[in-house]
């Protein structure tokens, strides 16, 4: 294939420490080299940043649904898809055509269902499966109540050398519930749960992972108290990380006014405390790992009274642009976002991918992190738009992308 | 009646809530339902003024009061009016709401009036419909004109509503009642009290304008309106409360309790009543402090008010 040089960008690769201005050359999918004045080999295809920011390809870690076009439009090269699919990935064929179903676009890689149909109750083939491609479990989009199965999934994965990926809400205090405990729930008549059932569940995960001496990756944190958990955990040198979604820096519990079903989320939105903490634990390295949470839900599916909709927002076309907002408010450095969408999950579980090394696939990113547009639920790409950030002014467009070499924009 | 040179008194299309009410709007209605109490005392009880609009009554939740209220509260002004009792099972989920929103909306009525069990599913209706919607309840949100018939009521028996001390007791916690009667309340000046046990109090009720008391006794201390609430009988066991009977001792409206509130303690219920779990039968019958079936009454008045006021638009009155 044709070789790619991008001329004038401002290379981002917090892997290897490089911020700074620079050509950068791919040869045969990957990256050959980059550095000042590179020369265009014969017949290369020349592309001129004009400035703009090139980073690797983002990795989503978090996606509830393989969304080719979403992911795309997003500058999103890789997600991490969550078991919960119809049928759950709890089997190595299962994983094996997940893993097939965003190709040639883009990299869908599997987690394995923690347990057989995601029910919590008896151990899936997680060994099987990570043959088959799975490059991590998960529990999905909830917990597992049992105590005494969670610390075998966690031996048991630990054994396999495989990340374990929680969801942290106690699914006891959650049950039925649709919102977070205060006066915005107490005055819409909604059923709450307090916002410690974040915490009671990360307290039980952790001392269970230190028990199994495992991996533990807490897909979505978003309490003041789940984060000071996590980050007194990695004090602890825990291996331990975690991660959370635009939605839980960006807004609180405010969002359920009207009861705007696009704003049900999972875990449900927070009060404006917990948004404080989330937002410092990103600035302080204890949430490492910013995802979309990408779930596209049908009108059917959202276009009902706010407890009977089914929760969950597409993310996907909206990361990068909302990922920018914590930059231009200077709450992040542009290298740190970077990492948080790419280096730190290319790190976390192991993937090609998240960097500019050479060597490195050519999965990259060229965006220009100032281009003002505005997210419109009826416009979004992808297979829905049910944003709760309908309407939002937001900065950073996607001005090149490729995937192994191959330009998808 | 015309007010055409002036702002109309209630400049709201709907009625969805309590919150959000300027105290003289609550105010307005609770005196344009004085009318409907004098009227309802009379032998012939019909009033013309809704004649030939269409009022459909939209229940999407079990009801037999409420329903039967408002049935009656069109029938004297005059309406034709329809009830729609689509049982809580068959009609609640899926496009299937709006979608009928959209069909009762094509039948063209004047005015609809909706119970649904889920909280802002009125509201949601609401957007679809080119009418005036009134909400008869909606999950544990609201349900205003059970706040403005609890006020009437009180109005009637006491003289006014501000600086009066009103302890709302029982089940807070899953109360669209409750949450009415605070709005209106705290909006008219009265000192409200939320009486639960811990399990049935929802979290920053002070934030609604009422002070939490989990003591019977404590709550209702010096009361002038004690307004008891309906415990679901299927909370009780075990699930919130341990038992009907441990209930009763600790928050049943006994007459020994009673002696807590004020001299003339009025006593109040929505109903329907569960006696001998949430108030004795000796309360509930007490003829000198018992509102209980006045308020029922207030209930038929206070409805014929709002559907009166809110179609005025539609009746070039405004």
């Amino acid at each position: 294939m044709r070789p790619v040089l991008i001329r004038n960008a401002r290379l981002v690769d917090p892997a290897s420490g490089v911020d700074g201005n620079a050509d950068l050359l791919v040869l045969d999918r990957v990256i050959a080299d980059f550095g000042a004045g590179l020369a265009a080999p014969d017949g290369a295809e020349v592309h001129d940043a004009q400035g703009a920011v090139l980073a690797a390809g983002l990795i989503d870690a978090t996606v509830f649904k393989t969304d080719v076009a979403a992911a795309v439009a997003g500058g999103i090269t890789s997600v991490l898809l969550m078991p919960d699919q119809s049928p759950p990935l709890d089997d190595p064929a299962l994983v094996e055509r997940a893993e097939r179903l965003g190709k040639p676009k883009l990299w869908v890689r599997p987690l394995a269902a923690a347990t057989r149909g995601l029910k919590g109750r008896e151990l899936a083939e997680l060994s099987l499966m990570k043959e088959a491609g799975a490059i991590g479990v998960a529990t999905g989009r909830a917990a597992i109540a049992d105590s005494q199965v969670m610390l075998r999934l966690l031996r048991y994965a630990t054994g396999l050398g495989m990340v374990v990926i929680t969801h942290a809400e106690c699914p006891f205090l959650t049950a039925g519930v649709v919102a977070t405990e205060g006066e915005h729930a107490t005055r819409l008549g909604l059923a709450a749960a307090p916002a410690s059932a974040e915490a009671l569940q990360i307290a039980r995960d952790l001392r269970l992972a230190e028990e199994a001496g495992a991996a533990l990756h807490f897909a979505c944190v978003s309490t003041a108290e789940g984060v000071e958990l996590v980050r007194r955990a990695k004090a602890r040198g825990m291996n331990v990380s975690a991660g959370t979604a635009p939605a839980y820096a960006l807004l609180s519990e405010t969002a359920l006014i009207g009861y705007r079903s696009f704003a049900r989320l999972s875990p449900p939105l927070r009060s404006e405390e917990d948004r404080e903490a989330v937002r410092a634990g990103l600035a302080d390295g204890t949430i490492s790992i910013l995802a979309s949470r990408h779930d596209p839900r049908t009108a059917e599916e959202k276009r009902l009274p706010f407890a009977d909709a089914e929760p969950g927002a597409a993310g996907s076309a909206t990361l990068l642009a909302l990922g920018l907002g914590l930059v231009h408010d200077g709450l992040l450095t542009l290298p740190q976002l970077v990492a948080l969408l790419s280096a730190n999950p290319a790190r976390r579980f192991g993937l090609p991918g998240g960097s500019l090394a050479p060597g490195a696939p050519a999965d990259l990113l060229l965006f220009d992190p100032g281009a003002p547009w505005r997210i419109e639920a009826d416009n979004l790409p992808g297979l829905a738009g049910n944003t709760p950030f309908d309407g939002l002014p937001v900065q950073g467009r996607v001005r090149l992308l490729l995937k192994g070499g191959e330009r998808l924009l | 009646m015309t007010r055409s040179s002036e702002a109309p008194a209630f400049p709201h299309r709907h009625l969805l809530g309590i919150e959000g009410l300027q105290p003289w709007e609550i105010t307005f209605l609770l005196d344009e339902a004085e009318q409907w109490v004098d009227a309802g005392r009379r032998a012939r009880k019909h009033d013309g003024r809704l004649e030939g609009l269409t009022q459909i009554n939209a229940f999407f939740e079990n009801s037999t009061r409420t329903l039967l209220s408002f049935e009656i509260a069109g029938k004297r002004l005059g309406a034709d009016v329809v009830n729609l009792a689509a049982g809580a099972s068959s009609l609640k989920k899926g496009e299937t709401l709006l979608d009928t929103a959209l069909t009762l909306n094509a039948m063209r009525p004047d005015v609809i009036v909706i119970r649904h069990e889920s909280s802002g599913a009125v509201a949601l209706i609401a957007e679809k419909v080119d009418c005036p919607v009134l909400n008869a309840g909606d999950g544990r949100h609201e349900h205003p004109t059970q706040a403005l018939l609890d006020a009437l009521t009180i109005r009637r028996r006491k003289g006014r509503i501000e600086g009066l001390r009103v302890a709302i007791c029982g089940d807070i916690l899953h109360s669209r009642v409750a949450r009415s009667n605070f709005h209106l309340l705290t909006a008219l000046g009265a000192e409200v009290r939320a009486v639960a046990p811990p399990t049935l109090m929802p979290p920053h009720v002070e934030r609604l304008g009422a002070t939490a008391y989990t003591d019977m006794e404590a709550g209702i201390e010096g009361a002038d309106v004690v307004m008891m609430l309906r415990l679901q009988l299927e909370r009780m066991d075990g699930a919130y409360v341990p038992s009907t009977r441990e209930y009763f001792r600790s928050f049943g409206l006994t007459r020994s309790r009673l002696q807590a509130a004020g001299p003339d303690v009025l006593v109040m219920h929505p109903g329907p009543m569960n006696r001998g779990v949430e108030i004795e039968s000796a309360v509930a019958d007490d003829i000198h402090r018992s509102a209980i079936t006045e308020q029922v009454e207030m209930g038929v008045a206070v409805r014929m008010a709002c559907l009166d006021v809110l179609t005025r638009e539609r009746r070039g009155e405004v």
